[in-house]
């Protein structure tokens, strides 16, 4: 595929949760290297969308292209393959297994070859993970859960990650550290991520571009720079928080 | 007191054997949440697979070793039992995944009619005897211990510590319970859930094999209907250990042995289920997850 093509491509995508229409013809195209961001308000479809990418559920209509290549109707377990990485809304760590074992499922695609190495950099990220790292996920805190589940994805060398609200919950010094994570790995390793945020003043400054979601569909998008200057961007998800 | 131990020996044995049923009732509902009744039955079918390989050799292959035979029974007993289970939960339980819960359950109940009659029509209603196979025995201070109780507790020893080096040394393991605590997850990480189901059910089914041709060795019969009862022990077993916990299920099983020979030798033999049962009522309402199970409540 030449550079051109979007590593990622969403095409007019729509996904139901039965007869409930949670997204009503999604467009939204990340290229390679990029940092974009996806804010809209609490129901808006942001998280579906980022499920819908992965398959569960999938999509109804329209289609999603990965590199190039048709995922839409592709099981889960295939499109990680495809070094699609997620930490998902709610973290999802595994609560009884310990937060080495949780790394380890982060890379169970290459059968733990880069395991050893890969980890190493996880703790150095993530210096917390390590004096954690014999502990059950379940009693983690909240933060340290966090920096897991990016910790996890992150050991599956993705292609493309996404992050569904890395900063929930977590207090500002910790969530600082996670976004200069996230911006070290974009810069250094080329990493391209896909990130939802409620902290959208943050997530603006931190991507390249952005999107705006309403209503399951992206009402305004542009370069985060330009978003973070528009009135109505502004009013309705800046004005009041963290700036 | 030698007749204590010698019942306490037995109780062992039979507990081996529950035990290893046991085991494929707590992966499943470990990993799906099913309760797969016709897993019984899968142990029956190991009876019969062993018992139909005997008669082959016996009748084709002259003066082979007991030691070979016991081997290749065991082999056939693992094949046809995961076989059997690894169609059955393609064809009946994975289409119900995500239907309500009593479906797979009611399906379960339905394959073990199917299988229980099939062997019954083919293999005749009545017990198939084979002549015993092991017959060295031993004494010990005036107990008596034969070789086949030795062999049963002995191979039950090597299955339970390859299991359990299984699910928690193994990258297998690792997907058997991530696929156990969170199905979704796992998937985003590039678990083929549906696979990692289909090894544990054939997992489950061929320890029941094993199990299988050890039952045969030890009493020497065979009978359609013996899914049920040694099923229903070991799904007792298991819920007595903590359905879901691997050590649970084998230390389930010893103790329904060991209840069930005891209470035979000092008491009546007509209550012994009567006691199995009501010690199981006990430990429910003193402890309802089960002597090593985890409790429900848990901060996720
Ligand atoms: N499993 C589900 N079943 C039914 N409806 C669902 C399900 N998941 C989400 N929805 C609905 O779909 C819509 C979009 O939800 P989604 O979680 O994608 O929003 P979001 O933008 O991520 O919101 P938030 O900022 O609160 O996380 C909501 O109306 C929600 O109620
Ligand atoms: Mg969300």
């Amino acid at each position: 595929m030449n550079a051109q093509t979007p590593l990622l491509k969403v095409e007019g995508v729509e996904t139901y949760y039965g007869a409930i229409r949670a997204l009503a013809g999604v467009d939204v195209e990340v290229h390679r290297g990029e940092i974009v961001c996806l804010i809209g308000a609490n129901g808006a479809g942001k998280s579906t969308l980022m499920m819908t990418i992965c398959g569960q559920p999938q999509a109804r209509q329209g289609r999603i292209l990965f590199d190039g290549e048709d995922i839409t109707r592709v099981p889960t377990h295939l499109i990680a393959r495809k070094r699609i990485a997620q930490s998902p809304e709610g973290r999802r760590i595994f609560p009884r297994m310990t937060v080495y074992e949780n790394l380890q499922m982060g890379a169970s695609l290459d059968n733990q070859t880069y395991f050893k190495e890969d980890v190493e950099k996880i703790f150095t990220l993530f210096p917390r993970l390590k004096e954690r790292q014999a502990q059950r996920g379940g009693t983690l805190s909240g933060g340290e859960q966090q920096m897991l589940s990016i910790g996890r994805a992150l050991m599956a060398r993705p292609k493309l990650l996404l992050l569904d609200e890395p900063s929930l919950g977590l207090a500002p010094l910790i969530v600082k550290q996670i976004f200069e994570a996230i911006k070290l790995l974009n810069q250094q390793e080329g990493l391209t991520v896909f990130i939802v945020e409620q902290n959208a003043f943050a997530a603006l400054k931190l991507s390249g571009r952005g999107y705006v979601m309403v209503n399951g569909k992206v009402s305004m998008e542009g370069p985060s720079k330009e978003l973070l200057a528009n009135p109505e961007v502004r009013a309705a998800y800046l004005e009041g928080g963290h700036h | 007191m030698e007749y204590f131990i010698q019942q306490t020996i037995n109780g062992v044995t039979l507990g081996s054997v529950y035990g290893m049923i046991a085991i494929g009732y707590t992966m499943v509902y470990g990993i799906i949440g099913m309760i797969n009744f016709s897993h019984g039955d899968v142990f029956m079918l190991g009876t019969f697979a062993a018992l139909i390989m005997f008669l082959i050799l016996t009748s084709l292959v002259a003066g082979m070793g007991v030691a070979a035979m016991l081997l290749v029974m065991m082999a056939t007993a693992i094949v046809m039992s995961s076989l059997w289970s690894w169609v059955i939960e393609r064809i009946a339980y994975r289409p119900l995944r995500g239907s309500f819960r009593l479906a797979p359950l009611i399906t379960a109940i339905g394959m073990s009619i199917v299988l229980s009659n099939f062997i019954q029509v083919t293999q005749g209603p009545r017990n198939k005897p084979i002549p015993p196979m092991v017959t060295k025995v031993y004494d010990v201070y005036g107990v008596t211990i034969s070789l086949k109780q030795i062999l049963i507790v002995l191979i039950t020893i090597v299955m339970m510590t390859a299991f359990w080096y299984v699910v928690t040394k193994t990258s297998l393991g690792r997907a058997q319970r991530a696929t156990e605590q969170d199905r979704k997850m796992a998937a985003l990480l590039g678990i083929d859930v549906d696979r990692t189901i289909s090894i544990t059910f054939v997992m489950g089914a061929s320890l029941a094999g094993v199990a299988g041709a050890m039952y045969l060795m030890y009493y020497g019969v065979a009978t359609f209907s013996d899914g049920f009862i040694p099923g229903v022990k070991a799904f007792t077993a298991a819920v007595l250990g903590g359905i879901g916990s691997l050590p649970g299920a084998l230390l389930g099983g010893l103790l329904i042995g060991l209840i069930e020979s005891l209470w035979s030798a000092y008491f009546s033999i007509d209550y012994k289920d009567v006691a199995t049962f009501s010690i199981l009522a006990i430990v429910l309402i003193f402890k309802p997850s089960g002597l090593l199970g985890r409790p429900e409540i848990e901060k996720v």
